[in-house]
């Protein structure tokens, strides 16, 4: 038993040189139970470096996106000096506030690659990053309530197909055999006619994917400075007030901790993005709408697999301790209030029972709301802008954390060969000038 | 949920009404330049503060109308009376509040 631990752990130490590296402890079974022999308290799991006056490259935003960005410029590139900047605590924004479904069955070819791409790092982040982030692979069920959103599932279905992404249109018996608690008899208000099923889809914990980033950047000597408020991005140059603007270049960012001088800021602050770009001259297409989720009390585990539904405004999976997690489509206008609301609660609770009358019992526990950048086109704004040395990965909306991994990988690449990636072309700022936008509505909108 | 102050029905809940985003002026279709356009189609000011926008009273008077809402306290200023100018758009996007 012992050697095989012990071998296990030599085999993931291969896969992520990372820890080895800088002497930061690894996590395995065989350190868990030397160190409870021993009695041996866990060092910090990244360290809290004074701010320094100039970088290679900040981050602003210390959530998946940004420490994702920062791991792969490291990891994948070389770039080590590099700050993350947060003005709260990292995982503090969305990351910590999404209903952690993953899943790639989009609409459009574009959204498909990406997303899969998305899910294979995912996949592996446990091994890669030295870190158990609880990857579920459960299944993802999309249902169908009308003929209509049954014509977009079969469309979705064949666009996934192509692109050998696991989609299927299931019927209602189907349906039932996955997943009993679903109420599929035709007599109800909203009859569940079909569903999209897609087994690579399933839940992650959100946190643990923070932590695993912030870790492995920090054992790479990326810095990371919480509570460091970015106050405003110091250009030259520009045509706009204080050199800000469009033809401007960046020359550092000045912070609640004081100036620091950097010739790349990249914009990954998700609700906040129109601030943090407006420091700098630029406008973006993007409002800032909450999204409001809640939690049950836990229960025995009946529901095994993410149940979505478009129609009836509502997605829903389990957690390991049993709790139901929902969320809900975002709050119909811009706001950056996230108080939660009793509409909402009675709005939901109306769905769900729709979908599942035998949960007609459970409490809610707490709810929650997190901040959506939602852009024209629901899809997200990647890459460079007009402002040189000024790069935004923002307008994720309601869809930012499956797409994690995936932009912090194209971001960093974006970042280390000045060119924008395949991969993310498609999601340019320049595309609502040249009027080639990538519907996503279709799936992003709600479906999660 | 908001209570939204239509200037001729009173508060209503904002369920009864549909968001019709920031307040901002059409260009001149026949003068604008492309960019202007685009601008006016796609682009949002966005602030964490006073936000002029525009909300339809679908479920009630069904008009349109004009009011200025703080998008962090989500307190409205006094609607301007039916019939009013009212300011320029744009007015009002003060930014505060905002952060990495």
């Amino acid at each position: 038993m012992t050697k095989q631990v012990i071998e296990l752990s030599e085999k993931s130490a291969k896969l992520s040189p990372v820890f080895r590296r800088n002497q930061a402890p690894r996590y395995s079974a065989a350190a868990l139970l030397w160190r409870g022999v021993r009695n041996d308290s866990w060092p910090r799991v990244w360290r809290e470096p004074q701010l320094k006056k100039s970088y290679d490259a900040v981050v602003v935003g210390g959530g998946v996106h940004g420490l994702a960005t920062a791991y792969y410029l490291a990891a994948n590139h070389g770039i080590t000096d590099v700050a993350v900047l947060d003005k709260a605590y990292l995982g503090s924004g969305g990351s910590g506030r999404n209903t952690a479904i993953v899943r790639s069955n989009y609409l459009t070819p574009e959204g498909v690659a990406f997303y899969d791409r998305s899910l294979d790092l995912y996949n592996t982040m446990s091994a890669d990053l030295n870190l158990n982030v609880m990857f579920s692979e459960r299944g993802h069920l999309t249902l169908a309530h009308t003929d209509s959103a049954v014509r977009t599932m079969r469309w979705r279905a064949e666009v996934n197909k192509l692109q050998g992404i696991d989609s299927t249109v299931i019927g209602p018996d189907e349906i039932s055999k996955i997943a009993p608690s679903l109420d599929t008899s035709p007599n109800t208000r909203y009859p569940i006619l079909a569903a999209l099923y897609h087994p690579p889809g399933g839940t992650i914990r959100h946190d643990a994917v923070v932590w695993a980033y912030a870790r492995a950047a920090d054992a790479y000597g990326v810095d990371m400075h919480q509570k460091t408020e970015v106050q405003d991005i110091v250009c030259e140059g520009g045509d706009g007030p204080d050199g800000k603007g469009p033809g401007a270049k960046v020359t550092g960012v000045r912070t609640s901790k004081g100036d620091v001088s950097a010739p790349v800021v990249i914009n990954c602050t998700a609700g906040w993005a129109s601030l943090i770009a407006a420091m700098a001259g630029i406008q973006l297409p993007i409002t800032t709408h909450p999204l409001q989720a809640a939690v049950t009390e836990p229960v025995k585990v009946f529901l095994p697999t993410v149940v979505v539904s478009g129609s009836l405004h509502v997605y829903v999976s389990q957690t390991d301790r049993g709790e139901l997690v929902f969320g809900a489509s975002v709050d119909p206008f811009a706001t950056y209030d996230m108080r939660g609301t009793l509409d909402f609660t009675e709005e939901l609770a109306g769905h769900v029972l729709e979908l599942m009358p035998a949960v007609s019992q459970m409490r809610l526990q707490r709810q929650w709301a997190g901040l959506c950048d939602i852009t024209p086109d629901y899809s997200p704004v990647m890459g460079f802008t007009p402002v040189e040395g000024f790069l935004c990965d923002v307008g994720w909306g309601t869809y930012g954390f499956k797409a994690g991994p995936v932009s912090g990988e194209q971001m960093a690449k974006c970042v280390a060969d000045g060119a924008t990636p395949d991969l993310i072309s498609p999601f340019a700022l320049s595309r609502f000038n040249d009027g080639v936008l990538v519907g996503e509505k279709g799936a992003a909108a709600v479906g999660h | 949920m908001l209570l939204v102050p239509c200037p001729h029905c009173g508060p209503r809940n904002s369920a009864d009404m549909s968001y019709q985003g920031e307040a901002s002026s059409r260009p001149d279709p026949s003068s604008a330049t492309p960019a202007q356009w685009r601008d006016y189609l796609y682009m949002e000011h966005n602030p964490a503060g006073w936000l002029k926008e525009n909300w339809y009273c679908s479920s009630g008077c069904r008009r349109f109308f004009s009011v200025e809402r703080h998008t962090v306290t989500s307190e409205f200023r006094e609607p301007p009376l039916p019939g009013s100018k009212t300011a320029e758009p744009g007015a009002g996007t003060d930014r505060q509040g905002g952060g990495s």
